[in-house]
């Protein structure tokens, strides 16, 4: 097992709700105290200033682009120049400008997987730990499966299947595989958390199961949570990078994939437009690494001892 | 039950999980796969007669029983090794073209992740224990920058600059044209030429996983009471981080080695596509675009076993590493 954020949470480390914030709902509240916690760290700090910075350009493509992403009227195959920046494609179309476009489908793909495939991984992680025997067996044994099928050539197979080709079915795809990862993390903490004394008193007062496993134990997993959720979304991006440029994505949207895809298929490397290539890889590394970076901090707020000393 | 027992029966049931997943997927879908290929052709203008979607059917085992006999049939055509017939490579069977290309994925797969394992560990050792230094920072930062290029980008980037700028590699291809493979010395120094890029490619894409377990782990028992122990005796620090601290350290990263193997395998896909790599990864890359169903499903399925062989080989070897397990 990995060793990442599985620690045991010490009682009183995010039990505790901060006293600053006492006035907001509670998981308003909760998401204050991990953005505050997520700043103080260093490498996080930099992950959230650059994820603000490509939310902001994917917000505001349309005033920031200079040219339709669209449109066709240039002279094809130009080189990066004062008036296209990164040049243009075999059609003729700004490369600049769809790189800016291109933010959205990137930033939505790996947000909106990331999302379905926490959802997934914290509902089969929290009944798995909380309820043991037969159904923790079985949830177990899928989640082991999906672990240790090959998540890449899954998505390539069901996306070939899948006669539509539309963002949301990348979406879809990423979502079923990506799950796993944090449905583990998550049962193994929800069984450790189960025997805790604040969970009895619970079952004792007779709360209702999806009282308990949502407003008493799930709290106490806000790190592993969004853990799972930037794990997810980088797997997110990486993958519909990956299947677009396989050509299994739509090739009328404008997305960083696309991007590569069209470039590839008219030899952009060899007709020394290395530009139109290297923007979209760029693109693609610099939202995973912001994603990662945030991940840096959401582990050392779950292990106190990857905290960095300040 | 012993731990090898249940090993093996998880080993067991995971693989017939796998197999009937493989068997169900298809049939999941909207739209068959007769429907599939028959669009396929049709857009390349061809009009479909009957006699075509004929041969098509046949190919792909239109339904004509119940569910069950169709499975049943399934799994005696998967234990004879019989996938049907490749549209891409209709003159021999899909079991005959996979083997062929899975010598080569196995060496570059395997040589990538044994490569990304030692130097990400190493790198990892020495960022734990130097926690918080500079070299730390840079190992992390660099490991996390590397690890967020998709790795078919990066392969472009390495084939444009060293193949095609400065030609200190060939373009592609896993030996140059002409020579037919053997055990040949010069054959494997050129197959080794013609490897250097792609698993370059996929070691460096894969250090980060390594890197950061293995500080984590690392963090984790530099603050044991052994250590501390270790160190109240005047031990020198060299030895306290290999002996002591690196070897517990690196028990857990071992047992992950197998699903590492699965990211590795996923990034060959495209890389071997992008240096046409004779492996099973290109033919993947193949077997998507021409929408060649009977190859595809049987490529997913070599993939899948071969996970979890390995993994069930990382299981085994386990015992032998950590003796608290034997109980």
């Amino acid at each position: 097992m990995i060793a990442t954020g599985t620690s045991p949470i010490p009682p009183g480390e995010t039990v505790a709700p901060a006293t600053g914030a006492a006035s907001l709902p509670g998981p308003l509240r909760g998401a204050v105290r991990v953005f505050a916690t997520l700043w103080r760290n260093r490498k996080a700090r930099l992950g959230l200033l650059v994820l603000g910075v490509i939310v902001f350009v994917a917000i505001f493509a349309p005033l920031l682009a200079p040219y339709s992403p669209t449109s066709t009227g240039f002279t094809p195959y130009l080189g990066p120049s004062g008036t296209h920046f990164f040049g243009t494609t075999g059609q003729g179309q700004d490369v600049f400008s769809q790189m800016l476009y291109g933010t959205r489908i990137s930033l939505l793909v790996g947000l909106s997987a990331g999302l379905l495939a926490t959802l997934a991984a914290m509902i089969i992680g929290l009944v798995a730990g909380y309820l043991s025997g037969a159904v923790d067996v079985t949830l177990s044994f899928v989640t082991n499966l999906a672990l240790v099928i090959p998540s890449l050539p899954l998505i390539i197979i069901l996306a070939a299947y899948i006669p539509s080709r539309s963002v949301w079915t990348i979406v879809l795809v990423v979502a079923v595989t990506g799950w796993a990862t944090g449905a583990r993390v998550i049962r193994s903490q929800t069984s450790t958390l189960r025997s805790r004394d604040f969970v009895t008193a619970a079952v004792f007062s007779g709360e209702r199961l999806p009282r308990i496993v949502f407003r008493e134990i799930l709290p106490n997993m806000t790190s592993l949570v969004a853990a799972s959720f930037f794990g997810a979304a980088t797997f997110a991006v990486m993958a519909e990078a990956s299947l677009e440029f396989l050509g299994l994505g739509n090739p009328s949207t404008i997305s960083w994939g696309t991007i590569l895809y069209s470039a590839q298929t008219n030899n952009a490397l060899l007709t020394g437009q290395w530009v139109v290539i290297l923007a979209p890889g760029l693109a693609i590394a610099l939202l995973a690494l912001s994603f990662t970076l945030v991940n840096f901090g959401v582990d050392a707020l779950s292990n106190p001892r990857l905290r960095e000393r300040s | 039950m012993t731990y090898i027992a249940r090993k093996l029966v998880l080993f067991v049931l995971t693989l017939w999980a796998a197999i009937t997943l493989n068997f169900i997927l298809p049939r999941l879908m909207p739209g068959s796969p007769v429907d599939a290929a028959l669009a396929n052709i049709a857009s390349t203008g061809t009009v479909i007669t009957p006699a075509q979607k004929q041969v098509v059917e046949d190919q792909l085992g239109v339904p004509h029983g119940s569910l069950l006999s169709e499975y049943w049939t399934y799994l005696n055509n998967t234990a004879h090794l019989r996938f049907g017939i490749s549209y891409s490579f209709p003159t021999q069977t899909v079991a005959h073209t996979i083997l062929e290309a899975l010598p080569w994925t196995l060496i570059l797969v395997g040589v990538a992740t044994v490569l990304a394992f030692v130097i990400g560990t190493s790198l990892g050792v020495l960022a734990g224990w130097r926690r918080g230094s500079r070299s730390d920072t840079t190992i992390t930062l660099s490991a996390t920058t590397l690890s967020s290029f998709p790795p078919f980008w990066l392969g472009l980037l390495l084939l444009f600059a060293l193949a095609y700028k400065l030609r200190w590699f060939p373009l592609g291809g896993g030996f140059n044209d002409g020579a037919s493979p053997s055990w040949s010395i010069p054959f494997i120094l050129d197959a080794i030429r013609h490897s250097v890029l792609p698993a370059v490619t996929l070691t460096v894409t894969a250090l980060a996983g390594w890197v950061f377990g293995m500080r984590n782990n690392m963090i984790n028992i530099l603050g044991a009471d052994y250590i501390t122990f270790a160190e109240a005796n005047g031990l020198r620090g060299r030895t306290i981080a290999t002996m002591y601290a690196a070897r517990n350290a690196l028990l857990p990263n071992i047992t992950v080695f197998g699903l590492a193997l699965g990211g590795v395998i996923g990034g060959a896909v495209l890389v071997e596509g992008i240096f046409s790599y004779p492996g099973i990864g290109s033919l993947l890359f193949i077997a998507v675009t021409n929408r060649d169903f009977p190859l595809m499903q049987a490529i997913f399925l070599v993939i899948t076993v071969s996970m979890l062989v390995c993994i069930f080989i990382v299981d085994l070897l386990y015992v032998r590493l950590d003796p608290r397990i034997r109980r």
